[in-house]
């Protein structure tokens, strides 16, 4: 009788001390998953603010000063296009 | 001691004391009184565990338990291609409670500096009697993290949204804006308010000593982010449209103007601006001129550019065709008590020559021949006098009289647009009768993703036709509208040059107009430009607005890839016919 009950008295100790590491455990990991999910969201902040970086800097009014200003393009004059159709007839493919 | 002694007459056993005997009343007395006084720890622990559970639990919740906010953010808007034009990103707000917040004078300058408010100012409102004031709204996260090392009492931070708007006053009367508290106030934000913003989700959780989140308690409540909307906009075409407006109006010393550009497939808006315009990323210092968004709120009497309508009802009815002769000499009408008069006086023309030269004789004699109502019929047909229900806010619907009304003078100015008013919106919408085969489409402020749309059938096909004949000669050599020509293209449109009117008397100042489309072989895209009080000597359509129709129409074909239909050489007017 009493070795049964010795017996089931370390059982529980252990079972006990099972308890207390999962639950630390459990915390432990929970705080990781928390920090992850701040970092997802800080991530996420961070591409909305570069996405409206992107969008500062693709401003049609920007490209076009770039273009005209630095890269000196401009317009082609319609006497230098030539249109391409599917099926180019003879004397067609210059209109 | 005497008693003692007169104990000794009785038995040892028979001790007196014990013979004594208490009065009953006592033990009663005290019985009750314990049980009393159970009663009450037991009327003590039901209040407490029974009647007042909640609140105590709630309180003793409330040591370790956190009710969080989880915010959702503001959906955002894009143009069609999915580039931004609007986007709300996380800033701080900073508070005070004045009562708390007793800074060092060095303390205080510092705090100043990094919120970028003059020191005097901060002292007002930290000396201020109310229990919070907020110090600065909407600064930068980083600049908010290093007030927070600064660990100043009394002072704190809460989380806000900001919007940007990177294309600026390039889209600002379409898009929008909003207020500090994430409300839409205008534009878009506002039409589409309920499906642009979020909503905060919610979750409890147990925090332990150091404000650590340990657990999860109860359920959460997830945050349902704002829906992000694409608008049909393009941004190249907004640009180029803005950017040819803003040159026209400072060109011609102009007050306003405005410019549409509609897909005639699908009737998408692809490009709508206003000048004059804002910043919707810097708000001070606004004025209603610069908040209008004129082609949908304002109306205007659109002069000439209704001509087409008269002439195409007047086909439709088979009063005429493309080439009867109509006499409009000597350039002057009488009806009544009024005298109608060209510009420059013509002899005899064809109705394609009266749209041609834009005679206000010969659309009258196209009038005279119509019944009001079948007139009034048509105008309400295209969608004038009923606002054109893209759910944008202030979208008008302009002014036309029921028919019963009308005096033959005031039906004879209706067909070249005098007496009826409208937004440049109802005109460009009204226009896809002829870019399209005769049928009126409804319009989207949003990208569609089915592209097919179901018309409602005004004219036949046939007159749709013959009037953009009639609109091709208008921009060609003989024509109001030469300057509207686009190299490569075919192009058909109408100009309008309309007398202001102002308190009921038609002024000398002029709103120049042309709507046209291009390219003529399919029309692709329609495009309306209006121009507000001309200065500077030109006020004719097809001087003022024409170019600017034909630069902003040049740039979007180019930039939708859409094949010239015509040999590069300008084409030669009178054979439009031919080409039908």
């Amino acid at each position: 009788m009493l070795r049964i009950n010795l017996l089931l008295l370390v059982a529980a100790l252990l079972c006990a001390l099972g308890v207390v590491t999962s639950q630390h455990k459990a915390r432990k990991l929970f705080q990781t998953l928390e920090a992850e999910q701040e970092r997802a969201r800080q991530l996420d902040v961070e591409f909305g603010q570069l996405q409206l970086e992107l969008s500062t800097w693709a401003t049609p009014p920007r490209i076009e000063k770039i273009a005209r200003e630095k890269l000196r393009m401009r317009t082609p004059e319609a006497a230098r296009m030539l249109v391409a159709t599917r099926a180019p007839a003879a004397g067609e493919g210059r209109p | 001691m005497m008693r003692f002694k007169g104990a000794q007459a009785h038995r040892f056993a028979e001790s007196p004391i014990l013979q004594l005997r208490l009065p009953g009343w006592r033990s009663r007395l005290m019985a009750v009184l314990i049980l009393a006084s159970f009663g009450v720890l037991i009327g003590r622990a039901f209040y407490l565990q029974v009647l007042n559970d909640a609140f105590l639990q709630e309180k003793g919740e409330s040591r370790y338990r956190r009710d969080l906010e989880i915010s959702a953010s503001r959906g955002r808007i894009a143009d069609r291609h999915g580039d931004i034009l609007a986007v709300s990103t996380p800033m701080k707000s900073v508070w005070a409670i004045p009562a708390e917040a007793r800074l060092q004078p060095e303390q205080s300058r510092q705090l100043a500096e990094l919120l970028e408010i003059e020191h005097k100012e901060l002292t007002r409102k930290l000396s201020s009697d109310k229990s919070f004031v907020f110090l600065q709204r909407q600064i930068p996260p980083d600049v908010g993290e290093r007030i927070a090392a600064l660990k100043l009492p009394g002072i704190g931070q809460s989380k806000e949204y900001r919007r940007f708007y990177p294309t600026g006053e390039m889209t600002a009367h379409i898009v929008g804006f909003t207020g500090v508290d994430d409300k839409g106030l205008e534009g878009v934000e506002l039409a589409f308010q309920g499906q642009l913003l979020g909503r905060p989700g919610s979750r409890s959780v147990i925090r332990d000593r150091r404000g650590q989140i340990v657990e999860d308690v109860g359920s959460i409540r997830p945050p349902q982010d704002g829906r992000d909307i694409r608008l049909s906009l393009d941004s190249k075409i907004q640009y180029l449209a803005f950017s040819q407006l803003r040159q026209a109006v400072a060109e011609h010393k102009a007050k306003a103007g405005g410019v549409v550009v509609l897909d005639a497939k699908t009737g998408e808006i692809l490009a709508l601006a206003n000048w004059p315009t804002y910043n919707p990323n810097n708000r001070d210092n606004l004025t209603g001129a610069q908040l209008r968004n004129r082609a949908l709120t304002d109306t205007f009497e659109p002069g000439s550019t209704l001509k087409p309508f008269t002439a195409a009802l007047a086909l439709e009815k088979g009063k005429f065709r493309f080439d009867s002769v109509i006499d409009c000499a000597p350039g002057r009408l009488t009806i009544g008590k009024a005298t109608i008069s060209d510009a420059h006086p013509h002899g005899a023309l064809t109705v394609a020559q009266i749209i041609q030269k834009s005679s206000n004789v010969g659309a009258a004699k196209l009038a005279a021949t119509l019944p009001a109502e079948e007139m009034w019929a048509m105008f309400d047909a295209v969608g004038f006098g009923q606002a054109p229900r893209l759910g944008f806010p202030g979208e008008v619907a302009g002014r036309l009289r029921p028919w019963k009304s009308w005096r033959p003078i005031e039906q004879a100015t209706m067909s070249y647009g005098h007496g009826i008013s409208v937004s440049l919106m109802q005109l460009v919408r009204a226009y896809t009768v002829f870019a399209r085969d005769g049928d009126l489409i409804p319009l989207s402020l949003t990208r569609s993703e089915t592209p097919l749309v179901q018309g409602m059938q005004v004219f036949s096909p046939q007159t749709a036709r013959e009037v953009r004949a009639m609109l091709e000669m208008a921009v060609q050599p003989g024509g109001t509208a030469p300057k509207a020509q686009i190299p490569g293209y075919r192009v058909a449109g109408k100009t309008g040059t309309a007398h202001k009117l102002e308190s009921g008397q038609y002024t000398n100042k002029y709103v120049s107009s042309f709507v046209g489309f291009a390219p003529a072989s399919d029309p692709r895209l329609i495009v309306a430009v209006m121009i507000d009080e001309p200065g500077g000597g030109r006020h004719y359509g097809g001087d003022v607005a024409g170019p600017v129709f034909a630069s902003v129409t040049a740039s979007a074909l180019r930039t939708l890839g859409i094949p010239p239909d015509a040999p590069l050489q300008v084409a030669n007017g009178g054979n439009a016919r031919e080409r039908l």
